[in-house]
């Protein structure tokens, strides 16, 4: 994925330049209100450096030109801001778009292949891909097996093996086949694909408000328009007071009062967040989604693959009813031959690893019995009339019971032991003879423990959703440290325990793959598909692993929060600034009629028209500097909201209030050479 | 040193009755039946038969709309009853009828609870005017907020709104009369008249004659504060000996001012069912009061520099325009008193106060949150926290929630609409008066200015005292506070409401330990910043030009 991870080149930086002169342009700024002052400021200032007396002003023309000048600096640093965060953003589009450029798609038309360009293909044809060929858009596999480089839209450079069928049947525009054909019937039309809908939301272009942005946008606002009546009404009570009040005085008073610091960053810390959660490689179909992962209550985790490594390895064999260990072992191998499972090959593994052969001539042309989630067991029936079953040991016992057979007295015992140790039992029988058990062990995945520790002091709850029977999976949720689970659990227990926390009120996340849980990820309020995952479960979701990494959910999660907290500590320190622009301007203000205002000012500026450029000049400069800040978030570590409050006010709130005594002093200190 | 004690019993006394007076308040209202109802329900349900009023759940919209038609009514009632006093019984003294502008500034006026006085008391309205108009304004404006609030307390805790005219009811019937009641008959224990006679004239020992007003003060009086509506039987308010005998009198208006809005955090933490919700807002606007205080004290205690320069002894402080029974710590005390709970009762000239003295009422008044009047006061500090609330969600990394409800863009335009209504509301008149009528402000400069915006902001905080110097009684101060004092009243009763509204109809979240609480010493911290950054910073400007000035050159 570093590929994608483009650092700040000269190229961004140049076009962000270019744009942020653009973006002056009134009916693009007007969409920002606060900055949209700023501008109609910087227009009056500019027209009385010509033009100094048209008000009755008496600032000398340099004042004027001056103050104009830090006004157009402030806008084209917001405008800065927000170009460079889009520039990010494009250049990852633009890596994107390269991929998706000019392909040729094979459509199939009456049994013939037709060349046709990718831009042409609709929702429902047809197309084959061979080996060396470009996927032409998104779709499911209908026919034939290939591996895939999807290395453009991951990053991962291992290709993927994709077949009709099951869980790993859709295919990405943009990616590469490699080896062997497939038959891929596209699922979107042109500019609907995935890549466009990646390459939209990075771009940032059609970027829509979130709704904590549009509620924050109306408290700027508000806040803009009180500060737009103190200054309009201030003249009027200068004017009673014989005070003459100077235009661009006032309008420095303005910029400087209005929350232009967040008002300028807002848009770019926006696109920063959703820019972060690309490089992440997650792609979120909407900003609201990754806000929404902020507020999340609940998650629900697939114990295999996510918490755990999911490769239930057979560690022994163990007899029950007076059979002995290695007549267990024999017949698991057999009900394994042609299991594909990790599970069933590890199986074959341990008995290796033992030392027995295989008995490959007696399963030869056996039927084989798939595994179903309904029956909860496979195995094979041999030729020889033989039936041979493994699995679950409830499924295996009623299995057993079906058959005429008796269950043995230890069964219970043994398997419940088993199951009290984390592990999975699965219970081997012959028509009616139940042999014994195969101890499947599953493994935590290291530091799983600390990071729901951490989700807990975050106020979220887990809950892990398992095939387990109840006991093995009570083992696994203590030694991961998962506040709840769900054991043998099937795919619409999960909607239902979505549905039961929701009416609680709560936010739920989870993640999935399968067609099957398509129903449950659209349910959840944060449904993260595995990009390696079906088309179902994709359109479903509202975000995309690229990497196919369940825990990740874990990480967007901070990243949600994180995005909300810049925008908050931003605004904080934004209106905390006002404190100290006060104490510089106020008494500038007043102290040539009212020479006793020296006593307010605090900061000992040198002269009133020191005081109120340096004023200026710092809420100009704040912006620029704040940009790596807004870009890459404030810093978050998993705590509780009591702490995190505490910090953020310390640092944005009180040091909103004390940094701009000391940046405007010392920037009065170098204005004070010229003025 | 006497004189700190007395504060420190006043204020001890207000904290001991808060919290009972809160449970009180809390039953009378309560839905669930309570022993209250055996006493107060039949009387209730005689009045609900008369007046056909059906005791039903309200909408938030159907709420506000009968606030805003029933307060319509009484104005247009009691305008009435102005214009034509002349004509109607009860005016032994013969006082005209009003004059219309001032008929209807004093209709507003009263309903908005400001009892901004225009007119003088004794020689402008009739008693039937006094008894009829004012009283019953008196108690119907209070208790009309009083309603409201509990409308928005039950909407922020989830539970339906209510009916406004079982909560207006009620608020007369368990609240405002019979303490009302008790504390008239106290006062008249204390020295102050009740009677229906007309003026008495007297043989002063001089010689000459003096007509001395008098009516039915203690009634009056009992309802002027405990309603928090401030507006005085006499001119001078409570700074008249019949008005305000002494000190235990004084003592005991206080109290009433601050009884039922002091009690109001605590009804809404035992609504939400978390009394911590409520102590800490109470602890926040004590903290408020405490630092108004002490500044008003420490500026009135230091007397007027320019004096001292002179060699003038103030040992007592600065005396002009006070009342020796009450001198400089009782005055500025109840000055504060009178302007945290927007009461406008006053004991002594505001207009005297020293520069910065004068200033502690107009701040309190522009922050409208240190307690504020009854119900009103309330709505606002909530208002201030849902603003708290907001930052400070978002800096937790969450969508702002208050008491388990998401605050959203919707509720946010409402409420950033709210916050814009107080600064229009004082500074666009002001600067209207300060342009195109100058010549109605008796002081040149700084103290002119200051008077000005102390008309307004208290015509905007629904206060009513008033720094007087004004010529008010023309056209343009009738019309322009009368709908200063309508706005101010009736604009964020009708957006907070909805925000009630709009919030009641949402799910609540439930509170993990990621959810930022609200009922923590770190809330009351924030939700001070907020009130002193977006509340206070919007009117320096205006203050350094008025009483900040007027104090930095009285410096000889």
């Amino acid at each position: 994925m570093s590929h994608r991870k483009k650092a700040l080149n000269g190229d961004i930086i140049r076009q962000a330049l270019k744009e942020s002169v653009l973006k002056l342009d009134p009916r693009v700024m007007f969409r920002n209100p606060i900055m949209f002052v700023v501008e109609i400021g910087f227009v009056i200032t500019l027209f009385l450096s010509f033009a100094p007396n048209a008000f009755g002003g008496n600032t000398p023309a340099w004042f004027n030109i001056t103050v104009a000048i830090i006004l157009l600096i402030t806008l084209l640093f917001a405008n800065f801001a927000e170009a460079l965060a889009e520039g990010r953003g494009k250049a990852q589009a633009d890596s994107l778009k390269h991929s998706k450029k000019d392909i040729v798609a094979y459509k199939e038309s009456g049994g013939t292949l037709r060349e046709v360009p990718s831009s042409e293909l609709r929702r429902g044809d047809i197309v084959q891909i061979e080996a060396g060929q470009w996927v032409p858009g998104d779709g499911e596999v209908v026919e034939g097996l290939a591996s895939v480089d999807e290395s453009a839209i991951t990053g991962e450079s291992a290709p993927v093996i994709k077949e009709a069928g099951g869980d790993f049947s859709s295919v990405t525009g943009g990616t590469k086949v490699l080896s062997d054909w497939i038959k891929v019937r596209i699922t979107s039309d042109p500019g609907e694909s995935f890549l466009d809908r990646m390459i939209s939301l990075v771009e940032g272009a059609k970027r829509q408000k979130t709704p904590n942005e549009i509620a924050l946008n109306t408290v700027l606002t508000c806040l803009t328009i009180i500060f737009l009546i103190v200054v309009v009404t201030l003249p009027f009570f200068g004017n009673y007071l014989d005070v003459t009040l100077e235009v661009p005085v006032l309008i420095a008073l303005l910029v400087c009062l209005i929350p232009t610091t967040i008002g300028g960053l807002l848009s770019a810390i926006g696109i920063a967040g959703m820019d972060r959660v690309t490089q992440f490689n997650v792609i979120a179909m909407s900003g609201k989604a990754v806000e929404a992962a902020g507020d999340i209550n609940t998650i629900i985790l697939d114990k295999t693959g996510t918490i755990t490594y999911g490769n239930r390895m057979a560690s022994e064999f163990i007899s029950v009813g007076g059979t002995n260990d290695s007549a267990v072992a024999e017949w698991a191998v057999v009900s394994s031959l042609k299991d594909e499972t990790p599970e069933g090959r590890s199986v074959l593994e341990l008995a290796k690893k033992m030392g027995l052969r295989d008995n490959q001539s007696l399963a030869a042309d056996g039927e084989w019995i798939e595994f179903r989630a309904e029956t909860r067991m496979s195995g094979i029936n041999l030729t020889d009339g033989r039936k041979v079953r493994k699995g679950s040991v409830d499924a295996i016992k009623k299995w057993v019971v079906e058959q005429g057979g008796a269950i043995p007295n230890d069964l219970d015992v043994k398997s419940d032991k088993v199951a009290s140790a984390g592990g999975t039992p699965l219970a081997v029988a012959v028509d009616e003879r139940l042999l014994g058990i195969i101890y499947l062990k599953d493994t935590v995945k290291p530091g799983m423990k600390e990071r729901f520790e951490q989700m807990r002091q975050m106020g979220i709850k887990t809950i892990m959703c398992t095939g387990d029977n109840p006991l093995t999976a009570q083992t696994i949720a203590r030694e991961a440290g998962v506040d709840d689970f769900i054991a043998e659990s099937k795919p619409e227990d999960k909607i239902a325990v979505i549905k039961r926390e929701q009416a609680a009120g709560k936010l739920v996340a989870m993640t999935g793959d399968g067609t099957n849980d398509a129903p449950a990820l659209a349910q959840a309020d944060v449904g993260i598909a595995m990009n390696s995952g079906t088309t179902a479960a994709k359109e479903a979701a509202n975000m995309v692993d690229l990497d196919s990494d369940p825990s990740k959910i874990i990480e967007v999660v901070a990243i949600g929060k994180q995005l909300l907290m810049t925008r908050g500590a931003l605004t904080t320190f934004s209106i905390s600034n006002d404190v100290a622009k006060y104490f510089a301007i106020i008494p500038a203000m007043f102290m040539a009629a009212i020479p006793q205002m020296e006593a307010l000012n605090v900061m000992r500026l040198d002269s009133p028209m020191s005081a109120i450029l340096s004023a200026l000049i710092f809420n100009a400069i704040i912006i620029p500097l704040l940009i790596p800040l807004a870009m890459k978030g404030i810093a978050y570590k998993p705590t509780s909201s009591a702490k995190l409050l505490q910090r953020n006010l310390l640092v944005y709130g009180l040091g909103g209030v004390i940094i701009p005594f000391a940046g405007i002093k010392l920037i009065d200190l170098m204005v004070q050479i010229w003025v | 040193m006497i004189a700190w004690i007395s504060i420190g019993i006043t204020l001890l006394l207000v904290v001991l009755l808060a919290r009972p007076t809160g449970m009180y308040v809390y039953s009378a209202f309560s839905a669930e039946g309570t022993k209250l109802d055996r006493f107060f329900g039949p009387i209730e349900r005689v009045i609900y038969r008369l007046s056909g009023i059906r005791p039903e759940n309200q909408t938030w919209k159907t709420y506000a709309a009968a606030v805003v038609i029933s307060n319509g009514l009484m104005m247009l009632l009691v305008y009435t009853v102005f214009r034509t006093q002349a004509y109607l019984p009860l005016n032994p003294s013969g006082i005209a009828n009003m004059e219309p502008r001032l008929a209807f500034n004093t209709a507003v006026s009263f309903m908005a609870n400001t009892n901004l006085q225009h007119y003088s008391g004794e020689s402008g309205l009739s008693y039937l005017s006094q008894m009829i108009a004012i009283v019953f304004m008196m108690f119907a404006s209070p208790a009309t907020l009083l309603g409201v609030v509990m409308a928005f307390m039950r909407a922020l805790s989830g539970k339906p709104m209510g009916n406004f005219f079982v909560d207006l009811t009620r608020s007369i019937t368990r609240i405002f009369l019979p303490i009302a009641i008790v504390s008239a008959l106290i006062f008249v224990a204390l020295g102050v008249p009740q009677t229906l006679e007309s003026t008495t004239v007297a043989q002063t020992l001089q010689g000459e004659e003096q007509s001395i007003a008098r009516g039915p003060m203690a009634s009056f009086l009992a309802i002027k504060e405990l309603g928090n509506n401030g507006g005085g039987f006499m001119g001078v308010n409570s700074a008249h000996p019949f008005e305000n005998p002494g000190a235990i009198s004084n003592l005991l208006q206080m109290i009433l001012m601050l009884l039922v809005t002091t009690s109001l955090p605590f009804v809404y933490g035992k609504m939400v069912g978390n009394p911590k919700q409520g102590r800490v807002l109470f602890v926040s606007m004590a903290m408020l009061f405490i630092v108004m205080l002490g500044t008003s004290l420490t500026a009135e205690n230091a007397g007027n520099p320019a004096l001292n320069a002179l060699g003038v002894d103030q040992q007592q402080g600065s005396m002009e325009g006070k009342e020796t029974r009450f001198g400089v710590t009782q005055t500025a005390l109840y000055s504060v008193v009178t302007t945290a709970s927007e009461t406008g009762a006053v004991n002594g000239m505001h207009d005297s106060l020293t520069p910065i003295g004068g200033m502690v009422p107009l701040v309190n008044m522009m922050l409208n949150t240190v307690f504020g009047g009854v119900g009103a006061g309330f709505m606002n500090v909530l208002l201030y926290a849902l603003v708290a609330v907001f930052l400070s969600g978002l800096m937790v990394g969450r969508t702002p929630e208050f008491l388990g409800k998401k605050l959203e863009g919707k509720e946010m335009m409402l409420i950033a609409l709210t916050l814009l209504i107080h600064p229009i509301l004082i500074l666009v008149p002001s600067a209207i008066a300060v342009f195109a009528y100058p010549e109605t402000i008796s002081n040149p400069g700084f103290h002119g200015l200051t008077q000005v915006m102390y008309e307004f902001t208290s015509s905007a905080a629904n206060n009513g005292s008033g720094f007087e110097g004004l010529g008010d009684n023309t056209p343009f101060w009738n019309i322009s506070t009368g709908l200063v004092m309508y706005f101010g009243r009736y604009l964020s009763v009708i957006t907070l409401l909805a925000v009630g509204g709009s919030l009641a109809a949402k799910k609540a979240v439930p509170e993990t330990i990621g959810t930022f609480r609200t009922d923590s010493a770190l809330f009351g911290v924030v939700f001070l910043g907020t009130v002193l950054i977006v509340g206070a910073l919007t009117f320096f400007p205006s203050l350094v030009l008025g009483p900040i000035a007027e104090q930095l050159t009285l410096k000889p």
